[in-house]
């Protein structure tokens, strides 16, 4: 399973922070969790932004975003 | 249904509309260099409520309710509206109050900043340049684990509670209340408290406003932030936008009037422009927005936005109340020994909040 980042609650830019350490440790594949449209569209933003491939889907509140790489 | 402010043709677009509408205010009657300043609008509603006697400097400026309830409302229709709360309040009112004295140094808020350099007060470019600085260094804490913890969702009913606050502040305006003939409200009679747009007109661009910024995410703070920590434009575009509109309205007007002596509501004392805006702008970056961002988050029903806002309010108090705050001849008494407190106060906060890396 792939690696999980917990966003949920975090306030602006923490969630892109930490999906930035995620791109940057090399990890192939993994998801983060956001409760938020904003937060949703920093993280895709910044994922897209570093060339990786974003699918969504949202469970309840929940979106997760899982990031593969390009 | 795909959200077309959150584009970056959305985002340009909004910093177009909120440049032109703000030199617009201005040309109606708003302050110079002032159509729009959250900072110092937020400042003048402290002193209309009597939380600080600077008599140039009191009005209900309906522009701050209106920036709320217009996000209020869109966020209802695009539900968005989601109470939320409990992330550090505390810090978040200290970090409201330490980035209105940085702000009232300078005299402004990040919006004001642009508005001026679209006028041609070149004092706003030590600001900005303060900003920078202070924002750098909030991007600094966070790449190192900074964090005010998590938010949790409330009930629906959690999130009115601010918006009709700000709903009170504009009926109290209207009818002009006053608890006497020497009780508040208070409403400047000269300065630039004096100075302002027809009330429904304020109020519609203030609705306005507030609807497109809660679409588009409008931040000033961010958009600088955004840059330094992720090489990401998206934001600035838009105050790129906002500040090409309102430099060509103003030339239009003819509002640009060059320089860096004698600016309307700004002083030349470099030092403490660039130190005050250093401080503000390390506030907004640990607080995770600008003061137009955190009344646009208030709508949505961020508590610990709306406590950031009050904690700006009071902070207006005691910058007039303790001499902290800047006139056009400079610097408060003691308002530098405030700027040193307040930057030592968020060092600390942004050593000492910090979650472990992996």
């Amino acid at each position: 399973m792939a690696e999980r980042i917990d966003a949920r609650g975090l306030s602006c830019p923490q969630p892109v922070v930490l999906t930035q350490k995620a791109i940057k440790s090399g990890l192939p594949e993994f998801e983060v969790l956001v409760d938020s449209e904003v937060s949703r569209e920093n993280v895709t933003r910044c994922l897209e932004n570093n060339k990786m491939i974003v699918e969504t889907s949202s469970e309840g509140d929940t979106y997760v975003i899982v990031a593969k790489k390009n | 249904m795909k959200n077309f402010f959150s584009s970056r043709w959305g985002i340009i677009v909004t910093g177009a509309v909120i440049g032109s509408i703000a030199v617009t205010l201005q040309q109606l009657g708003n302050p110079a260099n002032m159509g729009i300043c959250v900072a110092c609008f937020e400042r003048d509603i402290a002193g209309a409520l009597g939380f600080h006697r600077a008599d140039v400097v009191q009005y209900i400026r309906p522009e701050i309710p209106a920036f709320v309830l217009g996000s209020f409302i869109i966020s209802l229709f695009t539900k968005e509206y989601q109470p939320r709360a409990g992330s550090s309040t505390i810090i978040r009112f200290f970090l409201g109050v330490f980035a209105m004295i940085g702000a009232l140094v300078f005299l402004g808020c990040p919006w004001r900043a642009l508005l001026r350099l679209s006028g041609g007060d070149w004092n706003a470019l030590t600001g900005i340049a303060g900003l920078i600085t202070g924002i750098s260094a909030g991007v600094l804490f966070l790449k190192n684990g900074f964090s005010l913890g998590r938010n949790y969702k409330l009930k629906k009913g959690a999130g009115w509670i601010f918006p009709a606050f700000m709903v009170a502040l504009l009926v109290m305006l209207l009818f002009k209340f006053r608890v006497s003939d020497t009780g508040p409200l208070f409403f400047s009679a000269k300065g630039p408290g004096s100075q302002y747009t027809p009330v429904l007109i304020s109020l519609a661009a203030g609705l306005i406003i507030g609807a497109i910024a809660q679409r588009s995410r409008f931040c000033t703070m961010g958009s600088l932030r955004d840059i330094i920590l992720a090489r990401d434009f998206h934001l600035a575009s838009g105050i790129l936008a906002m500040v090409v509109f309102a430099t060509a309205l103003n030339l239009v007007y003819g509002q640009f009037n060059p320089g860096f002596d004698g600016q309307p509501v700004a002083h030349t004392a470099h030092l403490w422009n660039f130190a005050g805006m250093a401080l503000s702008g390390l506030s907004f970056a640990l607080a995770g927005g600008c003061p137009g961002r955190q009344l646009i988050l208030s709508g949505e029903g961020d508590s610990d936005s709306a406590v950031f806002v009050v904690g700006m309010i009071v902070g207006a108090g005691v910058s007039h109340n303790f001499l902290l705050a800047s006139s056009s001849a400079g610097p408060g008494a003691f308002g530098p020994a405030a700027v040193i407190i307040g930057i030592v106060f968020c060092l600390i906060i942004g050593i000492t909040m910090r979650e472990k890396v992996n």
